[in-house]
């Protein structure tokens, strides 16, 4: 009954300690994450979760054709790195910021429009520790503004 | 014993405390147990090196978004295909006032993009007005009309309270478990942003590129009848889908080829490249038209 009841205490508390958590993301996407889009305009789209160690989400979104883009992932300081992945349809691998030392953003345009998918995970943390470290991560999509784009036709 | 009896109790308490908090942050979180749910399915396909996602997002166009590919497709501003302001009165009911809050935001970043000024500040004290309406004016800064005046004149100032007006209010919304508000908010905003660019196709001189944009819609319709499949059981939302599945239907007759993606850098930017042929006839486009018009005529009346 005792070991039960202790560990009814130890799981719901973490359990209910992630969720309050996930109510600190707004700010953490607004007054952090956003600043990595500029000077994109950020799409007023909010996207943000709360993740652990070695988790993932996916975000589907069309893409369109002459916009350029920025993709910004950014996670909690207390994470360990975030990789992101920029998959097509098939799954094919278009980028990959473990390859570019975890960069927070990828800026990009595309031929014609298509709907990808970015693909986040959690890495694990290579210290010892009997804690699950988790925290907040924000994957927020921006655009250029027309009069400030490049030649579309370059 | 006694003590046995006194750790005993201090752990039920425990638990109690345990429970109870669990259970009112997991109300206040319920949109991502849907999305978990979804996810199971649709992990099942997914054989990378990452694990099965936990959490699936659906990324809808924005309202400022489509204006800005409406923009760059060469459209022009007519404030004849914007819902008039005189409507507010008729939406009462959470639907109405959720798919006019989307669409009055299309009609907003519309404005804004062709700056026009007067305009602007009327949609946006529109939009305001049906947030408080559905009780998420408190996501919203109060100050908002001021700053939009006092920067009427800089687009990127005005597209930034845009854009953060519009994630102040669908943030409230998921946090507060009601996403399926924030989607309909999203079904609003991307019909209206898709009937402006049909009439003003149908009204101007040809522009391949605004109807090769709203070819393009296609794909987010897709994500758009996915993300509001999580609410299925949502009354409105089960209103909604069939006429997003009519419109997918028309969609559907759009034929479409395109070429493998590879990623070039050039400039110091990558660019994805692939071709694509898209099939739009103006059949097709005829009968896309009319269903928007009705859908929309719906949707404000």
């Amino acid at each position: 009954m005792k070991k039960i009841l202790v560990s009814t205490v130890i799981i719901l508390s973490l359990v209910a300690f992630t969720n309050v958590a996930s109510a600190q993301c707004k700010n953490f996407a607004k007054k952090i994450c956003k600043l990595e889009l500029l000077p994109y305009v950020h799409d007023g789209i909010y996207n943000a979760t709360v993740l652990s160690e070695g988790e993932t989400a996916e975000l589907y979104k069309t893409f369109y054709a002459g916009q350029e883009y920025r993709v910004t992932v950014c996670g909690d300081e207390n994470l360990p790195p975030v990789q992101f992945q920029v998959l097509d349809a098939e799954r094919n691998v278009l980028y990959d910021n473990k390859k570019h030392n975890f960069a927070k953003s990828w800026d990009f345009k595309l031929q014609s429009s298509k709907q990808l998918i970015i693909s986040i995970q959690v890495q694990t943390s290579d210290e010892l520790n009997d804690q699950i470290l988790s925290g907040c991560v924000s994957v927020l999509v921006g655009f250029m503004n027309v009069e400030n784009s490049f030649d579309q036709n370059k | 014993m006694i003590n046995m009896k006194f750790k005993n109790k201090i752990l039920s308490a425990l638990a109690i405390v345990a429970i109870s908090a669990f259970t009112i942050s997991f109300i206040g979180c319920g949109g991502d147990k849907s999305n978990d749910e979804n996810l199971n399915e649709d992990s099942l396909n997914t054989a990378d090196e990452f694990n099965k996602a936990k959490q699936v997002i659906y990324g809808i166009p924005s309202p400022i978004e489509t204006a800005m590919l409406m923009k760059r497709a060469g459209a022009k501003y007519n404030q004849d295909f914007l819902n008039p302001i005189s409507n507010m009165g008729n939406y009462t009911t959470t639907k109405s006032m959720a798919l006019n809050l989307g669409v009055y935001s299309a009609d907003l970043s519309f404005a804004s993009m062709f700056d026009q000024s007067q305009a602007s500040i009327k949609y946006l004290s529109a939009t305001k007005k049906l947030a408080d309406d559905l009780g998420i004016l408190n996501a919203i800064d109060k100050s908002i009309i001021t700053r939009m005046e006092n920067n009427i004149n800089n687009r990127d100032s005005v597209m930034e309270i845009i854009s953060e007006t519009f994630m102040n209010s669908n943030s409230f919304l998921k946090e507060n478990d009601r996403g399926e508000i924030a989607a309909i908010i999203l079904t609003g905003g991307w019909m209206e942003g898709l009937y402006i660019g049909t009439q003003i196709v149908k009204n101007t001189a040809s522009n391949k590129e605004l109807m090769e944009r709203i070819a393009d819609q296609r794909l987010s319709l897709n994500t758009l009848v996915s993300l509001l499949n999580e609410y299925k059981n949502d009354a409105n939302v089960q209103t909604i889908l069939p006429e997003m599945e009519k419109l997918k239907k028309i969609f559907d007759k759009i034929q479409t080829s395109s070429s493998k993606m590879e990623v070039v850098e050039k400039d110091g930017k990558s660019i994805i490249t692939s071709t694509s042929e898209v099939k739009f006839t103006p059949e097709i486009f005829n009968e896309l038209e009319k269903t928007i018009s009705e859908i929309r005529s719906n949707i404000i009346k």
